[in-house]
């Protein structure tokens, strides 16, 4: 056991916490930052896996991360406005239980 | 020696630890403002990691992006949230009462049967991750034995804007598709320049040429070292935010046609090198030994520039009012309605 695969674990110990939130939550807002701390722990995972070289880590996956990084930050402006004019339009950020008609 | 091993897990443990706690108090916590600035410090030690995790290039990416903005984000989102539902405060609360009240033994079934279905899925994972080898090359002599033909010497730029330059080229797309997004969901806003306090102005007027130029030099450092647009960009787009917050608003001369023609002109510039390259008998993103580093630089700018404004249009969330066809604007807007 290595920095790299405590790192790994740490990852998806973050995956699993954000996931079982994500299920958890009715609250929109809680929901977008659920997904945020999943995307974090897949990063750290690939990071963390690209870290098990014998000098300098693999830069692939590092570029992949940074890539993945502002994909996250789009989606997330893109979810946080769309949560928006769901409340504008129903008065509450959470999503109906029984499924519209 | 050991000392210092023991040292360096005694802070990886602490690191990882705390990360894990933040994480959990960030989605357990009853307020939604808490939740949204233990995110952010999240953020931050998220960033630590990445450098524990010799991930320079990552952590900047982060610490401006991962922490800083997306937190600015939030924030406003929960702002707009709270001043929009204010008269159904009310509702809010009774369905959560009821939901209270209604706790009934389904509940606790279904709650039982996702932690046991998230401990298989746990336990699957960790196997998984375990059973890789515990070193491997990867990638890197081959990005190594390459970097001389890529025109820069930092591995990733090199992977960013040559050797994986698709993905990078999607990826503006995407950040121009969510932008799209919203101003598609919103009509224009109205153009409300607001003055700021004597101390908040004197700040901004100091920080924001600050911002311009350490943007300007992480565009520049990213060639051979850590740094690189997406860095440059999110310093720059910190700089638009800082700005848009003391009440500042880009003028109306600026607000249409100038304003999508710098959010563009990241992808612009680079599908016109793309094509212009796929015409003169190379490959798609295949760039000429001599003038790589030149190319990698110019592409850089340009999208250095339009990520930078549009992250923080994606802040400001609406698209800003074009002044000559306002009429025919709130026609249609009236129309929407």
């Amino acid at each position: 056991m290595n920095i790299a695969f405590f790192y790994a674990l740490t990852g998806i110990g973050l995956f699993t916490l954000g996931l079982y939130a994500l299920i958890k939550h009715k609250h929109l807002l809680r929901k977008i930052l659920a997904i945020n701390v999943m995307g974090s722990g897949v990063l750290l995972v690939l990071v963390a896996l690209a870290a098990r070289t014998q000098n300098t880590p693999d830069p692939v996956p590092h570029a992949m991360v940074i890539t993945g990084i502002v994909v996250a930050i789009s989606a997330t402006a893109l979810a946080l406005a769309l949560m928006l004019r769901l409340c504008e339009t129903s008065g509450r950020a959470e999503l109906p239980d029984e499924p519209m008609e | 020696m050991e000392a210092l091993t023991l040292l360096s897990w005694g802070f990886d443990v602490t690191l990882g630890g705390t990360l894990m706690w933040l994480a959990w108090r960030t989605l357990a916590s009853e307020d939604l403002f808490k939740g949204i600035v233990l995110f952010i410090a999240f953020g931050l030690l998220m960033a630590l990691a990445w450098v524990r995790l010799d991930a320079p290039d990552i952590a900047l990416a982060e610490a401006a992006i991962g922490a800083g903005l997306t937190g600015a984000l939030l924030l406003a989102a929960l702002a707009k949230l709270e001043s929009g539902s204010k008269e159904s405060q009310p509702l809010q609360e009774s369905t959560i009462t009821k939901a209270m009240v209604n706790k009934s033994d389904k509940q606790i079934l279904f709650r039982l049967l996702l932690v046991i279905l998230l401990s298989v899925f746990v336990a699957g994972l960790v196997y998984v991750v375990l059973s890789l080898p515990l070193q491997t090359i990867g990638l890197s002599e081959t990005v190594a034995e390459n970097l001389d033909a890529s025109g820069v010497s930092n591995p990733v730029t090199a992977v960013l804007l040559n050797f994986r330059a698709y993905d990078t080229l999607l990826e503006l797309a995407v950040l121009l598709l969510a932008l799209l997004g919203i101003w598609s969901l919103r009509s224009p806003s109205e153009r409300n320049e607001s003055a700021s306090g004597k101390v908040l102005d004197m700040l901004t007027r100091l920080l924001v040429p600050l911002l311009i130029l350490v943007s300007g030099y992480l565009l520049w450092v990213g060639g051979h070292a850590p740094g690189g647009a997406f860095q440059a960009g999110s310093v720059l787009a910190a700089a638009g935010v800082l700005l848009l917050l003391t009440g500042w608003r880009p003028g109306v001369r600026f607000a249409g046609l100038a304003l999508r023609f710098a959010l563009v002109m990241g992808l612009a510039v680079f599908v016109i090198v793309a094509v212009v390259m796929v015409l003169l008998g190379g490959r798609l993103l295949e760039f000429p030994l001599s003038f790589a580093g030149n190319f990698i630089l110019l592409i850089e700018a340009a999208a250095t520039l339009s990520i930078g404004i549009t992250l923080a249009a994606l802040f400001f969330g609406t698209r800003p009012k074009p002044a000559q066809s306002s009429a025919s604007r709130e026609e249609s807007g009236a129309q929407e309605r």
